[in-house]
């Protein structure tokens, strides 16, 4: 007999099979992923999970008989209280005796539960999908700056002196130019010395004297170190890539907002959560709530607790201008933010509104997003035209003038995703080329 | 507990072989080579060498999605099977299996790091020794399966798809197994081939033959008058149809050899699969014998192994638990019922044939008179696991005084009724009829639909006609037949004409038509 040890055998040899698996069920699993999104916190909506596949998708048909009709047997245990022909009425559902004579593997037509990890989660949710252009424009001209060192210079400050550089330019100059070297001059000394001035030596002494002073003007005329051979190490600027992003979700959360509109905007801003998470290392959620006035709450209270008042869009804008300005410099966070609204606004507030937008906020937003949520289905009787709602005549002025900002309606939930695939699907090169 | 499993007279003079829980690999050593002295040496089992493979927890589950096997090729069903078994057992609605056993040689018996050592030691004598002597002495086994060739077929197998994967694309091959697998209950011959003779046992044959028409010859027999001869020739349509070997209920077989726009390698694909399933034919057929065979085996080995002073009181009392719990048979009317316990029924009918041998009743020599009484019991049980099926077996051996045990009945459900009748009880007018009625239920050819292809003409439109014989005016499942009627389709490459049919009048009762979808699996000729 053998003994073998397999626990250590590589794991994850069913990898392959998982693959053909996910593929197979691909539009099944990116479905459930984007239901199951709904139902999870925002913070929490990029954690691996499992998803609810319906079983009928990745169906496995085989020849079998049907489960009614025609004339069958049943053999059935722990028989009490029949005898020979006795009738039992037919029990609900088919299968006689209730005996559930089932699949022979116990394949239920249930869903099933199918864990993905993080990676495959946000793949499968963000596919094909990516930051507008807008966000390299912004990198470029990020104030934030990081150093690198770009050779050497002939101009610096002293601290940046480089020395081994400008010792060696000065030993070559000095080769170059044969200026004398001081152990040669010592040398010369000596030897004048050793000889007696008055004697057959001194013209050969005086020959040497003249070479002395000849050497010591020569050492003189050329410098030990020359301006020339100074150099600098260098150092060039590159802008550095904010790595972190800061995203406000501003809603109206007032009575004409239902729960339906606020699962909406959730959803959304479920996904653009999601979205930034992918792209930066740090994503900041503020929530910001309105009616006739702003506040900043967190995220349970942004959801769920009821408000009344008045709509004044403005407020919020002023809030999160405040928050902007206290915590989030636009030059080391990159700020997105979401609008969800019913579209209502007072009258009034609505120049102010738009003077906010265009001259506050979308200058140091990345991108805003406006989201017009409406009811489920919305009736109007015919002959009824309906008009746009005040913030969107509002908004849909400054969008015209080309800032970074996109609105869309959404009345059902199933169109979430593809309004916010909409807005950040991979625009073609050419776009992205004029906008750089 | 020295009353315990019909101990009594064990003097206990050896060292248990473990105590507490805990196991290592000498241990299992020693388990192993304990219950080999029991199992060849008093109940005179023959087994292939064992081979005791340690796996974890993903291993058994990766086992699970591909049937059991240790290599296989890649399939996306797998990946289903493996997720699902997965997260049923993550939420604890599922526990693993102890053990899966291979039939092969040697002898790949799986078993799980998270048993205990009471565990192993009942894991290592169900599996390593009660299927193992199943697998290498049960006559379908013998006839279907090549234990000798299995894991070298399946590792050719897992190789020649992954490099058709690699040349045809994953998509062409994955469409193909789509197909194949969903024919693969009708891809196995049913009936052994007759094995071609050589020279030697034909000239036997011929020299028999003869010696036989030389002792019954009669010259009267010449004087009678020649039957003329009508049926001399047979029709264009019988020849075409004998040429294909038609009908045919291979259906996988058939389109390998005849599907006429196949390419060779998918041909080779359809064969590996069919080989598969022919290979796990018999384990399908033997389910209750198998079982009841290994678990029969393992009672009675623990209870040796106890006997001898080998296994301790308390690791006793944790295997009868465990085993207990294996052989429940829930009634028809608890929620726990999901059909008869193939461990439940196989091991009862050990057990009462042991009975029947040990101490028959006067109803037992009435029922069993080959048996009853006879003198080696462990003979009878090793014959018995030899030579039948589940169906024979039931057919044979299920003893009125077990369909008393278990309660059975029988239970008539016709559509045309408003009502069930109650067809059969356990009392003298039911034994036969409950006995008949079970083993039908264990019988292939009951509960697989009989698909035969019946005819075609290669040579006119090519439109393949398959016939489901409706046993009992059971149709086929609306939605699935089409699913799998269009890949047969897709496979043939022309039209498939379904007809179910009613095997006592002859009438048909239903047809299903599938056309071939271009360029899913055959080149597209457009």
């Amino acid at each position: 007999m053998h003994i073998v040890d397999r626990r250590l055998n590589p794991s994850g040899k069913n990898l392959a099979n998982r693959q053909r698996f996910m593929r197979r069920a691909k539009s099944l699993i990116r479905k459930a992923v984007h239901e199951s999104s709904a139902s999870r916190s925002i913070k929490d909506a990029d954690q691996a999970g499992e998803v609810a596949l319906p079983a009928q998708g990745v169906h496995e048909p085989a020849f079998h008989r049907s489960a009614s009709g025609g004339i069958r047997d049943h053999l059935l245990p722990g028989n009490k209280q029949y005898i020979e022909g006795d009738t039992i009425p037919r029990p609900q559902g088919g299968a006689g005796g209730g005996g559930s004579e089932g699949s022979p593997d116990g394949e239920g037509q249930d869903d099933f539960r199918f864990a993905l990890s993080r990676d495959e989660f946000v793949d499968l949710f963000l596919e094909d999908l990516e930051l507008p252009d807008l966000a390299k424009r912004r990198v470029v001209n990020a104030e934030a700056v990081t150093w690198h060192r770009a050779g050497y210079s002939v101009t610096g400050s002293p601290a940046n002196l480089a020395l081994m550089r400008t010792v060696r330019n000065s030993l070559s100059r000095r080769i170059a130019l044969k200026r004398p070297k001081p152990d040669e001059l010592e040398r010369l000394r000596d030897e004048i010395a050793a000889l007696n001035p008055d004697g057959e030596e001194g013209p050969r002494r005086l020959e040497l004297e003249e070479e002395l002073t000849r050497k010591l003007r020569r050492s003189s005329v050329i410098p030990y170190i020359d301006p020339l051979d100074v150099r600098y190490r260098n150092f060039e600027s590159h802008p550095k890539p904010v790595a972190q992003a800061v995203m406000f979700c501003l809603m109206d959360v007032s009575g004409s907002m239902t729960e339906h509109m606020k699962d909406l905007a959730k959803r959304f801003y479920v996904l653009l959560y999601i979205f930034l998470k992918r792209r930066y290392k740090n994503v900041d959620v503020v929530f910001v709530r309105h009616t006739h006035q702003a506040q900043e709450v967190d995220e349970d209270t942004f959801f769920n607790s009821p408000e009344t008042g008045g709509t004044v869009v403005s407020t919020a804008l002023e809030v999160m201008q405040s928050v902007v300005a206290e915590r989030y410099s636009p030059d080391s966070w990159n700020i997105y933010a979401a609008q969800a609204s019913d579209g209502d606004n007072t009258a009034s507030d609505n120049e102010k509104t738009a003077s906010l937008l265009v001259n506050t906020i979308l200058p140091v937003c990345q991108y805003y997003a406006y989201l017009e949520v409406g009811r489920d289905s919305e009736h109007f009787p015919p002959g009824f035209i309906r008009r746009d709602s005040d913030l969107w005549q509002t908004y849909t002025a400054i969008c015209k003038s080309g800032a970074p900002m996109a609105m869309r309606k959404v009345g059902h939930r199933r169109d979430i995703y593809p309004v916010f695939r909409e807005l950040f699907a991979k625009k073609q090169a050419t776009t992205g080329a004029e906008t750089a | 507990m020295n009353d315990m499993g019909g101990v009594g007279s064990g003097i206990r003079v050896e060292r248990p072989l473990f105590e507490g829980a805990d196991w290592d690999f000498t241990t299992v050593q020693r388990v192993h080579d304990a219950i080999e002295q029991i199992a060849i040496g008093e109940m005179g089992l023959d087994v292939y060498p064992n081979q005791i493979e340690v796996i974890g927890t993903e291993q058994m589950l990766d086992a699970y999605s591909s049937i059991g096997m240790p290599l296989f090729y890649k399939h996306w069903s797998f990946g289903k099977h493996f997720a699902r078994n997965e997260a049923m057992y993550r939420a604890g609605m599922q526990g693993l299996a102890y053990e899966i056993v291979i039939n092969s040689n040697p002898c790949i018996c799986y078993i799980m790091e998270e048993n205990t050592a009471t565990m192993q030691t009942l894991v290592i004598a169900h599996a390593a020794f009660g299927h193992n002597h199943f697998f290498k002495n049960n006559y379908l086994f013998k006839q279907w399966t090549d234990a000798d060739g299995i894991l070298d077929y399946l590792e050719f197998a897992r190789g020649y798809i992954a490099h058709c994967e690699e040349r045809y694309g994953e998509v062409a091959v994955e469409r193909l197994l789509d197909a194949a697998h969903a024919l693969m209950s009708h891809g196995v011959h049913r009936y052994p081939r007759p094995r071609t003779a050589d020279l030697r046992s034909e000239e036997l044959r011929v020299r028999a033959r003869r010696e036989h028409e030389e002792q019954v010859f009669n010259d009267l027999w010449r004087t009678l008058p020649a039957k003329s001869t009508e049926k001399s020739d047979p029709t264009a349509e019988d020849r075409r149809r004998a040429l294909l070997q038609l009908p045919q209920e291979n259906l996988l077989y058939f389109l390998e050899k005849t599907a006429p726009r196949l390419l060779p390698w998918q041909r080779e694909i359809l064969r590996i699969v069919r080989i598969i399933a022919q290979y796990f034919y018999p384990q399908s057929q033997t389910k209750v014998m198998n079982e009841g065979c290994a678990t029969y085996t393992h009672y009675k080995i623990m209870n040796r192994l106890h006997e001898k002073g080998l296994l301790t009181d308390g690791n006793m009392v944790e295997f009868l638990r465990s085993h207990t719990n294996v052989v429940f048979q829930p009634g028809f009317d608890d929620p726990r019922y999901s059909g008869i316990n193939p461990y439940a029924l196989g091991f009862a009918m050990m057990r009462d044939i042991e009975r029947i041998c040990t101490e028959p009743t006067a109803e037992d020599q009435q029922w069993f008179p080959a048996i009853a009484g006879a003198a080696d019991p462990m003979a009878v049980l090793r014959d018995v696991w030899a030579n039948y099926r589940d169906e024979s077996f039931i057919l044979q051996f299920l003893s009125p005084r077990l369909i008393r045990e278990f309660g059975l009945f029988h239970v008539l459900d016709d559509a045309n009724e408003s009502t069930l009748r109650v067809e059969a009880i356990h009392d003298e007018r039911g034994y036969r009829k409950i006995q008949r009625a079970l083993a039908q239920h264990y019988d292939i050819a009951w509960t697989l639909p009989d698909i035969q292809v019946v005819d075609v003409n290669l040579a006119g439109d090519r439109r393949l006609i398959v016939h489901h014989r409706a046993l009992n005016r059971v149709l086929l499942e609306e939605r699935d037949t089409r699913f799998v009627l269009q890949h047969l389709a897709d496979l043939w490459g022309y039209d498939v004409l379904m007809k179910e049919i009613d095997p006592e009048t002859d009438s048909v009762l239903k047809e299903h038509a599938a056309t071939p979808r271009s360029g899913v699996l055959q080149p597209d000729s457009a």
